[in-house]
């Protein structure tokens, strides 16, 4: 089996069946990140780009890291150093890049749907690494896979997505591909940071905690931005911690083997409370290294690869 | 010059006729309706299974002249609205200088008059440079020719503003047309709020933006007696208002153009810039309440808000492209679509809607096909269909979501003052 388009745009127009290839082809590639000597020539010849737009550590060297482990070359464009401070278009910059003869584009940018404009723009293939508070695919991916290391499946878990859901893209991208797997997909969070009819994607909303956690298998703690209070969204960061944040006394209305996520870089004291963020049923740290091995997974289907025949 | 127009249905809602017959227009002015009409020396149009409705009028469009000449002028944009089968259009004064004085009503009346193919009537701003902070010499640009005033493209924020616009305005017995957005409810907004937003993450823009100026506008339009046309309306809610301060005698009118009668949020999926428009394409039940406000007379004209970009202005990411649609070549086919096919509304209430009411809103002696007023006359073909192509606009901007759309209605021919502007798809000036 192969992935059915050039591109990775997001988890709402993807099949089960293509993030079942997915998440199965990263179990053998985290093997690869385990090894002594992390280099395989699968992807030797290939040129990948990364094209961000915004600032990020993270995602930016998982996606380095996974082009460098599979023997492609990867080169790092980001806007201070790139000629869009000149005024380039977006097309442009990317007619530029395909010129030069790169394979894969994986792009983040402030503006929804711009991944999907360069998709269309270029014959390359194309990675959404995040576009506005649009889809983050690779970010959900990477939380299925790990989801399903610790839980075995998907179908039927109480997931619990925390926080500012609003301006959240790894919530969306979470919430469509949860969904296409049966798990049973709850938000919580003001009122203010919640956007108009969630529950048509498919997820129950919640304004409080203790009923949102109840009997939850995982909960996943996006992060808040500082900015959103400024703008008004919540009253002070103090009342935020004590309405939504994670504590352990929140945590015991969930299951006692809950699994706790965020996708980082984490506001601790904030959305999390130190005592969680490093307990020992967090897998906040193993989230980083399955997101290499995802994106490996996708680099190599990206790549014109099929799925992996698991021999033992 | 003589043009007799034979065998077409005519329809004329001032006069209430409808009716098999040939017109004669003669020295620019409507000479004749009847039976077997003919004169020495005429040219003669064959209508035979066509409708020859009065010249269409656009009370909304936007030529962009002056200043703004990459996306369109008025050279261009009176032939797209010849195309369109539209013989008068009013321009908004949201040009680079704003219209907001005399010298600036008499250049656009100045170009028109050199370059322009069809008549065009300015609207000038409310306030200096469209600012919403001091009204602009609003008696100067009347008597110079203006129409209305408005400061579209923007909201007047500032009530105490608006209500000074209304009680002046009022001593000249012309509209103000509103924008209606609250800016605050709006921010940032690239879309209708709704399920779509949502799943896109693009920030919305809530119905009740619209609507909360509206229902502000027809409060202080009752206060001062001044009188209030709502431009664009999208909303549900929006029609509900106006519904009101109707029934209350508030001196309220209100337009509603051809994309928001045809397309919904759903467009937007995709992220085709072409789909972004301020007030932002609604919902399904916001489309039949607007069909059911033009049904009910809530709202009185249809217009185009013709609003024209240049290629490289929407070739960007959705946000950061400008609002508006290139509308003036798509409108009759998709009102028919949307109104007449579709079994709503009759032709001749769509034509009343697209003459006769936006010539009574502005003040133009139009709009009707009545022996002895102007001759402007568009021929319409119901029946043909075809396939939209925004490339083959004559506008400049080809900034269209109607692009492979498939329509049945067209334009055949566009007369003004008694000569033949555009004919069979190809312009004569």
């Amino acid at each position: 089996m192969y992935l059915r388009g050039k591109d990775v745009l997001g988890l709402e127009n993807m099949t089960p069946e293509e993030i079942k290839l997915i998440l199965e082809t990263a179990g053998p590639m985290k093997d690869i990140i385990r090894r002594d000597i992390k280099k395989v020539p699968t992807l030797r010849g290939k040129c990948v780009v990364t094209l961000f737009y915004e600032p990020s550590t993270r995602t930016r060297s998982s996606f380095e890291l996974a082009g460098k482990y599979m023997g492609a070359d990867v080169v790092n464009i980001s806007t201070s150093t790139s000629s869009v401070v000149k005024g380039e278009s977006l097309r442009d910059t990317v007619l530029t890049l395909q010129a030069m003869g790169v394979d894969i584009i994986i792009v983040r940018h402030p503006a929804e749907g711009a991944a999907q404009y360069i998709a269309r723009s270029v014959k390359a293939g194309v990675i959404n690494g995040g576009d506005g508070t649009h889809e983050h695919p690779t970010q959900a991916l990477l939380d299925m896979f790990t989801i399903r290391q610790y839980k075995g499946s998907l179908a039927g878990k109480k997931v619990v997505i925390v926080g500012d859901i609003l301006h959240s893209r790894v919530a969306r991208s979470n919430i469509w591909g949860l969904n296409k797997f049966g798990a049973d997909v709850h938000v919580v969070g003001p009122g203010t940071l919640l956007p108009p009819d969630m529950g048509k994607m498919g997820v129950t909303v919640h304004h409080r905690m203790e009923e949102a956690l109840e009997g939850a298998d995982v909960v996943n703690i996006l992060r808040i931005q500082l900015e959103r209070q400024q703008k008004g969204l919540f009253p002070t960061s103090r009342e935020y911690a004590r309405l939504f944040g994670i504590n352990q006394q929140r945590l015991s209305y969930a299951k006692p083997d809950v699994l706790i996520m965020h996708p980082g870089p984490m506001n601790r004291g904030l959305e999390i409370a130190p005592d969680v963020a490093y307990d020992e049923r967090s897998a906040i740290e193993e989230q980083v290294t399955n997101g290499v091995a995802v994106r490996m997974a996708l680099l190599y289907l990206l790549s014109g690869g099929g799925n992996i025949e698991i021999s033992n | 010059m003589k043009l007799v127009i034979r065998g077409g249905w005519i329809i004329d809602p001032a006069q209430q006729i409808n009716k098999k017959a040939d017109i004669l227009l003669a020295e620019g002015k409507i000479a004749a309706i009847g039976e077997g009409l003919s004169a020495a020396d005429a040219q003669v149009i064959d209508a035979t299974g066509k409708y020859v409705v009065p010249g269409l009028i656009d009370m909304h469009v936007h030529l962009r002249d002056p200043g703004l000449e990459a996306k369109e002028d008025i050279y261009t944009g009176t032939r797209a609205a010849a195309m369109g089968g539209f013989t008068s259009v009013a321009c908004m004064p949201n040009t680079r200088p704003v219209i907001d004085n005399i010298s600036g009503i008499g250049y656009v009346q100045n170009r028109a008059q050199s370059a322009g193919a069809v008549n065009v009537y300015p609207i000038g701003a409310i306030t200096k440079g469209s600012e919403g902070k001091e009204l602009a010499e609003i008696g100067d640009m009347v008597q110079a020719g203006a129409v209305a005033v408005s400061d579209d493209g923007k909201p007047v924020s500032n009530a105490q503003v608006m209500r000074l616009a209304f009680e002046y305005a009022k001593m000249f017995d012309i509209p103000v047309i509103a924008h209606s957005e609250d800016l605050y409810l709006a921010e940032g907004g690239q879309m209708h709020e709704g399920y779509v937003s949502t799943v896109l993450g693009l920030k919305g823009i809530p119905a009740a933006a619209e609507e909360v100026m509206i229902a502000r506008d027809c409060l202080l339009a009752e206060y001062t007696g001044g009188r209030l046309h709502v431009a664009h309306v999208s909303t549900a809610g929006a029609v509900e208002i106006i519904r009101r301060a109707k029934a209350r005698g508030v001196k309220v009118t209100a337009e509603v153009t051809p994309h928001h009668l045809t397309l919904t949020d759903e467009a937007v999926r995709g992220f085709d810039t072409n789909t972004k428009v301020n007030p932002p394409l609604r919902g399904t039940a916001d489309i039949a309440a607007l069909i059911a406000g033009l049904k009910d007379g809530t709202i009185d004209s249809i217009a185009t808000d013709h609003a024209p970009h240049a290629f490289e202005e929407k070739d960007v990411e959705y946000r950061y492209a400008p609002f508006g649609i290139s509308g003036l070549e798509t409108a009759v086919p998709l009102v028919l679509q949307a109104l007449v096919h579709s079994g709503e509304m009759k032709l001749e209430e769509v034509v009343a809607a697209m003459t006769l009411q936006p010539a009574r809103i502005l003040g133009l002696d139009k709009g009707t096909l009545e022996t002895g007023k102007d001759a402007d006359v568009t021929i319409l073909d119901p029946a043909f269909e075809h396939t939209l192509d925004p490339q083959r606009f004559v506008s400049k901007g080809k900034n269209s979501p109607y692009g492979g759309r498939q329509v049945k209605g067209r334009v055949v021919a566009t007369i003004v003052a008694g000569e033949v502007v555009m004919q069979e798809g190809r312009l004569l000036k």
